[in-house]
């Protein structure tokens, strides 16, 4: 293997990427930072997805929080309501919002724009409302406890056992997305947000490929909401609200469109934010629409692209 | 041998009739060349036969199977490919993707074996890459091989858009506009262009406003003025039809 | 029976009158700039905290009160329109939409922030005493949404119809090169735009605020679903988000009343679904073709 690369995003990053989980438990002093790096893992799971789907294919999610919440909860009802295995309550949540999208996805990715965020965002909010509403189930608004978390037999006992299990599941899915992005079903996706006339002419039947990724996405949200329940042992219905909704999109946007780094380092931003930000205490809010605004309007195709790009031009 | 025929094709939108009852064909070898006025309904003809628009009634025949309502994706499975009067080309891809874009049906498209990086795809993938550097070469753009392909000038962007109808393997190559905006030595590249891609045995059909260019490199011309056919025939015949100068060539044609 | 069903419905004209003058909002605004503009519902929200501001905490009387809270909520439409959409005209809708919601929390922020989380109370505009109307008992401020919602549809119409800017405005929807070729300043049409629909949603806030009370979170729902109305009549037409906004207003009292009060809030959102899939372009909207 050459020197040159290590510069690109499969070896070099990816290597970085382990490299960075593998030395991090080291500088983080107590638990508290631990929960913040392992929310900033599983965000950025679900950003990769979201990525895929809002960045490369060019479309747009505005409830994307409620796949996230329907894994959770249904991990969450399969495993401390009816017992079953986490491993399988996790695989059967994905394996139904795989459907889901995919029964809701022709009629919705017919659309474009605007109309598109708005279906997304109505679709969002409906699964919100009845995660609420029904109450026997979901145990409402107040939410439910979520038992014990094994595989196997084997249960992780304590943060780090945790860091670990998310670290590694990251590391899959940046492998596993980088592989999507650099094959012809990467490029199709890229097409389809390039020009969809031009793609079709190529014989890149693009209805297809929008439910694809965005089934693709709406799964890899679940398995993250799935894990991210058994972790913090509680769910509430604001895991598939409005607002959750907004953070996703807002991590991927602010990370960088079609890239996936910068969803990574989008989520690890939004997450972190906050925490850095309760030292405004009333200003947090003005604050992070502030930051929102800013950023948009200053980087607006993201922070690592641009970065990507200045460096690229200095190296020339 | 007929590979592209339409058959009392009619297409309005609104109140504007677009295409009015046109009936043409084109037959498989040759380059063939559409001209008329603007508005004449040329790159709408190109939209109905590529499938982007549904005619409201008529049909359209490929190679003798009736193409009438398939959805445009198809097309290309057919041997049908084109270029666009506005450029379509993927400005958020590189040149050589754009090409490898143009290759899909030829690849190796299958969702799991790419998300798990199967050798196979990647050695497919390695020989598409090779395959689209080479039609860029065919169509002079060597240098740009790896350029990002919005960094490069309108007139590599035309020739980009032919390599990657060239990818898909097409039959019948359809060009719309393929010489608007170029100068007069570029004109001559894609004359010549033209003439190298139909010795490969691909039948071409360019929608054209340049007369040079069109009255050099075709064997065929079909005139379409407001949506229905005017006159067809060689160059000279066509120079010579009192309706066509009429509608059409005019003051131009005093230049040929 | 026939009354229970009465209020009902009337509750639901009220609050679908408040959608309508926020789907109006939207669909001015979309109309001047392609811009959906995610912080309509705090226009809303400012309209109504303003006045309560105003009147309880700097001791002015309603009167005084409304056309303030109103003008106040206008300069931040129109900062909001300067600062934020102006900088990034050129931007991606994702962009311009993530801009938007920016400014929403921003502003919810610093409604926070300057007035605190808490719910208040305006008083009515004629009083709290229920009119009996046919043995159903009406909210008089409900009379005055709706009469409100009326009149401004009537100046709606005539503004659009016959003053140049409202022709203005129109053109610039319909194609925007066109109209700055003939002479019709773009910026300026946009500024108004938000400044319109910034005065509509403070109007709404200042008339319902008295029903629902008023508080920093107010507007998110209220924007949402005066989106949902603005869609079901054809984004971009004025007049169809006025009816939108009846629909999803009584369909949503009407659930609450016989299906489910529970579901209520999902209504809207069902309809918007329905809309998208069948009828994207709304009651009222037109089909468009993409040119190639």
């Amino acid at each position: 293997m050459r020197l040159e690369g290590l510069a690109t995003p499969r070896y070099g990053g990816m290597l970085g990427l382990a490299a960075v989980i593998a030395v991090l438990p080291a500088f983080l002093p107590n638990n508290f930072y631990f929960d913040v790096v392992i929310l900033v893992g599983l965000n950025a799971i679900v950003c990769i997805g979201l990525n895929l789907l809002v960045g490369y294919a060019g479309q747009i999610s505005l409830g994307h929080a409620g796949f996230f919440g329907l894994g959770a909860y249904a991990s969450a009802i399969l495993t401390s309501t009816y017992g079953w295995p986490p491993v399988a309550a996790l695989l059967v949540g994905a394996a139904a919002v795989g459907l889901l999208a995919f029964a809701v996805a022709r009629p919705i990715m017919k659309l474009r724009g605007h109309y598109l965020a708005m279906g997304t965002l109505g679709l969002g909010i409906i699964i919100a409302i009845v995660l609420t509403q029904e109450v026997e189930l979901t145990g409402g608004p107040d939410g439910m406890p979520v038992y014990g978390f094994s595989i196997l037999g084997w249960e992780p006992s304590g943060v780090l056992m945790w860091y670990w299990i998310v670290g590694f599941l990251l590391l899959l899915t940046v492998w596993l997305a980088l592989n999507i992005v650099e094959s012809p079903v990467g490029r199709a996706l890229r097409a389809v947000h390039g020009s969809e006339a031009a793609a079709q002419t190529m014989g890149v039947d693009v209805v297809h490929y929008k439910v694809l990724v965005f089934v693709v996405s709406a799964v890899l949200a679940s398995i993250a909401g799935s894990v991210f329940v058994h972790y913090i042992g509680f769910v509430t219905p604001s895991e598939a609200g409005f607002v959750h909704s907004i953070e996703l999109i807002t991590m991927v946007v602010l990370g960088g469109m079609a890239s996936i780094y910068g969803a990574v380092v989008g989520a690890a931003i939004l997450t972190m934010l906050p925490q850095l930000l309760t030292f405004l205490h009333d200003y947090e809010m003005l604050g992070f629409g502030a930051i929102m605004m800013g950023v948009m309007i200053f980087l607006p195709k993201g922070l690592v692209p641009t970065l990507a790009r200045l460096i690229r031009e200095r190296v020339r | 041998m007929s590979l592209l025929t339409v058959e009392a094709l009619s297409k309005a939108f609104g109140g504007n009739v677009a295409i009015d009852d046109l009936s043409l064909s084109v037959r498989q070898g040759a380059v063939h060349s559409i001209i008329g006025p603007n508005g004449a309904g040329k790159t709408t003809l190109f939209n109905l036969v590529t499938g982007i628009y549904t005619p409201d009634s008529g049909r359209i025949l490929v190679d003798g199977r009736d193409t009438t309502g398939l959805a445009p994706y198809r097309m290309a499975g057919l041997g049908l490919s084109r270029t666009f009067q506005n450029l379509q080309v993927f400005f958020n891809m590189t040149a050589l993707e754009n090409v490898m874009v143009g290759m899909h049906l030829h690849c190796d498209s299958r969702f799991l074996p790419a998300m798990l990086r199967l050798p196979r795809v990647v050695r497919r993938d390695a020989e598409i890459a090779g395959e689209a550097a080479e039609l860029l070469r065919f169509v002079g753009l060597a240098d740009s091989i790896g350029a990002d392909s919005d960094a490069m000038p309108y007139g590599a962007l035309k020739r980009l858009e032919i390599a990657r109808a060239l990818a898909t393997r097409p039959r019948l190559l359809l060009l719309d506009e393929p010489a608007a905006g170029l100068n007069p030595s570029e004109t001559t590249e894609i004359d010549d262009l033209i003439q190298k891609i139909a010795g490969t045995g691909v039948t071409v059909v360019l929608v054209e406003h340049d007369m040079r260019l069109v009255m050099g490199v075709s064997e065929h011309i079909l005139v379409l003025d407001r949506g229905a056919l005017l006159a067809e025939g060689s160059g000279e015949e066509i120079r010579h039809n009192p309706d066509v100068v009429a509608a059409y060539l005019g003051e131009e044609g005093r230049y040929l | 029976m026939f009354t229970e069903f009465l209020q009902f419905l009337l509750s639901g004209i009220t609050v679908g009158a408040t959608y309508a003058l926020v789907g109006v909002g939207f669909s001015i605004i979309y109309n001047a700039s392609q811009v959906i503009n995610f912080a309509q519902g705090e226009f809303v929200m400012l309209g109504g905290m303003m006045a309560w501001f105003l009147f309880e905490q700097a001791g002015l009387p309603m009167a005084a009160a409304i056309p303030l809270a109103i003008a106040g909520t206008v300069m931040v439409g129109l900062a909001l329109e300067k600062f934020a959409i102006e900088p990034a005209r050129n931007a991606s809708i994702v962009t311009l939409i993530i801009i938007t919601i920016g400014a929403s929390i921003f502003l919810r922020g610093g409604a926070q922030l300057i007035w605190g989380r808490d719910f208040h109370a305006v008083p009515a505009l004629s009083g709290d005493a229920p009119i009996n109307i046919s043995g159903v008992a009406v909210n008089p401020q409900s009379l005055w949404v709706v009469g409100c919602t009326l009149v401004v549809t009537i100046l709606l119409h005539w503004f659009f119809s016959r003053s140049m800017t409202g022709r203005a405005m129109r053109a610039v929807a319909f194609n925007m090169l066109a109209a700055q070729l003939a002479g019709v300043n773009s910026r300026l049409i946009l500024m108004f735009g938000f400044g319109l629909s910034a005065a509509l949603g403070a109007l709404a806030g200042v008339l319902i605020a008295p029903i629902t009370l008023t508080y920093p979170d107010v507007g998110i729902m209220l924007g949402l679903k005066g989106f949902c109305a603005a869609i079901l009549g054809g984004l971009g037409y004025p007049y169809g988000a006025i009816v939108g906004g009846l629909i999803v207003g009584i369909s949503e009292a009407m659930t609450a009343g016989y299906v489910s009060s529970a579901y209520k809030d999902a209504v809207a959102f069902v309809i918007i679904l329905m809309t998208l899939f069948f009828m994207p372009n709304g009651l009222f909207g037109r089909r468009g073709i993409e040119r190639v």
